[in-house]
């Protein structure tokens, strides 16, 4: 065996460079994947929008007219057309930025956290506390999410507020149930069982061995979650629930402008090329950060 | 270091680990967890400082779960263990510090490693939970990496994927080493590397129990390496010790047919002397209804009518040596050819 030194012949002070931490790795190799930054470029411009957004727009995305209804991309004066109000579209699509990613991203993020939490802690536990936990997530997961949003939001009465609360509590069994299933494997393994013959307490297990193997399948699961949520929620402003008219929401753009889909397709199908790009950006962003987590390959 | 000083207590002439009527039943199965699983039922045994000992019988007879139950990963039913002299568990001997003077290496050197953790940081790990610096515990860890023949300049931060078998066995080992412990119990340790390797990482844990004062279990089903590493060996046969003894007495003077039967079964060196018909037959009947009796008298060749209803314990056979066979006791009750006195042993 070629990999085998006796202990004197080695020199025990001979390092490697510069210790890299395991995120610093997963970053690293993030920044050498070409389709992960563009997609992050992507993202990171939506935010930007997001941020500056009023500050950007040079029409008054409120102005109505009925004499410039529906007008076609790259009018005069409206870039990207107008909608069935006579509003520009170009302004209306930027300012929109702020509120769908915040209604579409919010909710994710504490279902992430929430649902992660809940999940892990039942994955470890396991038994009882598993029973318990898993079949109460189990009744909010027999209702469809549409309708457990629209419940929910509609007993809370409406507002944005009401809205991003009833679809954190739709996503977070949906988290919860990948959360469990990931954990309950790696409960299993025996690292973990060398880990508690340390005498570690749960808590150091959960955090130092069971956190890094189970977080990339819950956040790449979770940041599938953004385009649903964003659907969700523009369903719900849709119903008048959430946004309301006539703040600039895409999905809630896209409900009003369906009706005319059929003398103005181009500019209807906007505010939906704006969600498919901003999910499908999540969607490769989570991609490749799985493959960027992954150490083997 | 405050929290890795081992004190010997006892002296020598007490026992490391005193295991007595060790019982785990697990509930199973699909009749509601009616069904109990009798995987180590009633085992008593010591283990001697300094001394290595081997466990051996068939898949299921209950080694992993004894072995589990010695680490404290499983709770046992009942039954105690006594850790030179202090009851574990007891305000003495809490459990945190009982686990870090016992360590276990693990048969799946794979899946003992954490995937996402460098070799450095799962060697580390153990000290850290004991409160000892992130500095110092990787300082050590490197220190080990070298002592159990891995150059930590190469090894210490790869991940487990990118050593071999015997490399991550070798970390797992560092890995256990770095509790300071007493007592290793080495589950299958070595049955899962090809052979060549297995005797490297045996030399290895020799030299290693040597200098560092250790006391072995060691768990394996491969009887010839058993031989060689063990100073005594115990049998079990469906979740009981059917013989204990001297490693040399146990193979040359085997008193529980059970282990005649386990060590006829060896694969022989001698092509002129190999076995050539099966010792045993079948498979052990089923821990969830094992035999009345002796467990074993269903497939055993010596087997009379006293053995369905007598359960035979533990007794001195020899220097040493302890066996729970009614035939190899001599016990007046097994010459009986029809079960007539009510002998309740």
């Amino acid at each position: 065996m070629v990999d085998t030194v006796t202990p004197k012949m080695m020199t025990a002070t001979a390092t490697q460079p510069a210790v890299e931490g395991y995120w610093r790795g997963v970053f690293a190799r993030l920044l050498r994947d070409p389709t992960g930054m563009l997609v992050g470029s992507i993202i990171l411009l939506l935010l930007a929008l997001a941020l500056f957004g009023p500050w950007l727009i040079v029409k008054d995305p409120y102005q109505t007219s009925m004499f410039l209804r529906l007008k076609p991309i790259g009018t005069d004066g409206f870039l990207l057309g107008s909608d069935e109000l006579g509003r520009d579209m170009l302004s209306r699509l930027i300012l929109g930025t702020r509120l769908s990613l915040f209604m579409g991203i919010v909710p994710v993020v504490f279902a992430f956290f929430i649902g992660g939490a809940i999940g892990i802690i039942a994955g470890y536990a396991g038994g009882k506390t598993n029973t318990l936990i898993m079949r109460t997530i189990d009744i909010f997961y027999a209702f469809p999410s549409v309708l457990l949003a629209i419940a929910l939001s509609g007993a809370m009465g409406a507002g944005v507020g009401n809205a991003l609360l009833s679809l954190t509590l739709v996503f977070v069994p949906q988290v919860a149930r990948i959360a469990e299933s990931v954990t309950a494997q790696v409960r299993h393994m025996d690292y973990i069982d060398a880990a508690r013959a340390t005498g570690a307490s749960a808590f150091t297990i959960i955090r130092v061995q069971v956190l890094g193997n189970v977080l990339g399948p819950i956040f790449v699961f979770s940041t599938g979650l953004i385009s649903v949520c964003m659907i969700l929620a523009s369903g719900l402003s849709f119903l008048g629930l959430g946004v309301r008219p006539p703040e600039p929401e895409w999905g809630l753009m896209l409900n009003t402008l369906r009706t005319a889909i059929y003398t103005q397709p181009w500019v209807a199908a906007l505010p939906g090329m704006m969600i498919f790009i901003t999910s499908i950006s999540f969607n490769i962003l989570a991609d490749r950060l799985r493959a960027a987590m992954a150490i083997k390959e | 270091m405050q929290p890795f000083e081992n004190v010997d207590i006892g002296g020598p002439a007490q026992p490391l680990l005193r295991v007595s009527k060790l019982v785990k039943h697990f509930h199973t199965g699909a009749r509601k967890g009616k069904d109990v699983v009798q995987a180590v039922d009633g085992v008593s045994f010591d283990v001697i400082k300094g001394e290595t000992l081997g466990v051996v019988g068939e898949s299921g007879c209950g080694k992993s779960t004894t072995a589990r139950l010695l680490m404290q990963l499983l709770t046992q039913d009942s039954g105690e263990l006594v850790f030179d002299g202090q009851e574990v568990g007891s305000s003495r001997l809490p459990m945190k510090e009982y686990r870090r003077q016992v360590q276990m290496v693990f048969q799946d050197s794979y899946a003992s490693l954490n995937p996402r953790m460098t070799m450095e940081e799962s060697i580390a790990f153990g000290q850290r939970v004991h409160g000892i610096s992130q500095k110092e515990a990787r300082d050590y860890a490197r220190y080990l990496l070298a002592h159990v023949g891995l150059e930590p300049g190469r090894f210490a931060h790869r991940y487990p994927h990118a050593l071999s078998g015997g490399q991550r066995q070798r970390v797992n080992i560092a890995r256990a080493l770095a509790m300071k412990p007493r007592l290793v119990i080495l589950d299958e340790a070595v049955s899962a590397l090809d052979k060549s390797v297995e005797a490297q990482v045996l030399q290895l844990l020799l030299e290693l129990k040597r200098t560092l004062n250790l006391t072995y279990v060691f768990i394996s089903h491969d009887l010839h390496v058993v031989r060689w590493l063990s100073d005594r060996i115990l049998v079990m046969y469906l979740g009981e010790v059917v013989e204990i003894g001297p490693a040399e007495a146990l193979f040359t003077d085997a008193q529980h047919p059970y282990t005649k039967a386990l060590l006829s079964s060896m694969p022989s060196m001698d092509p002129d002397n190999r076995t050539l018909s099966s010792p045993l037959s079948g498979d052990p009947p089923s821990p969830i209804a094992p035999p009345s009796g002796c467990r074993f008298h269903t497939r055993c060749p010596h087997a009379k009518a006293a053995c369905a209803q007598i359960k035979p314990q533990l007794k001195t056979v020899g220097q040493g040596h302890q066996s729970a066979c009614l035939m190899a006791q001599g016990d007046p009750a097994w010459h009986q050819t029809r079960m007539e006195v009510s002998h309740v042993a």
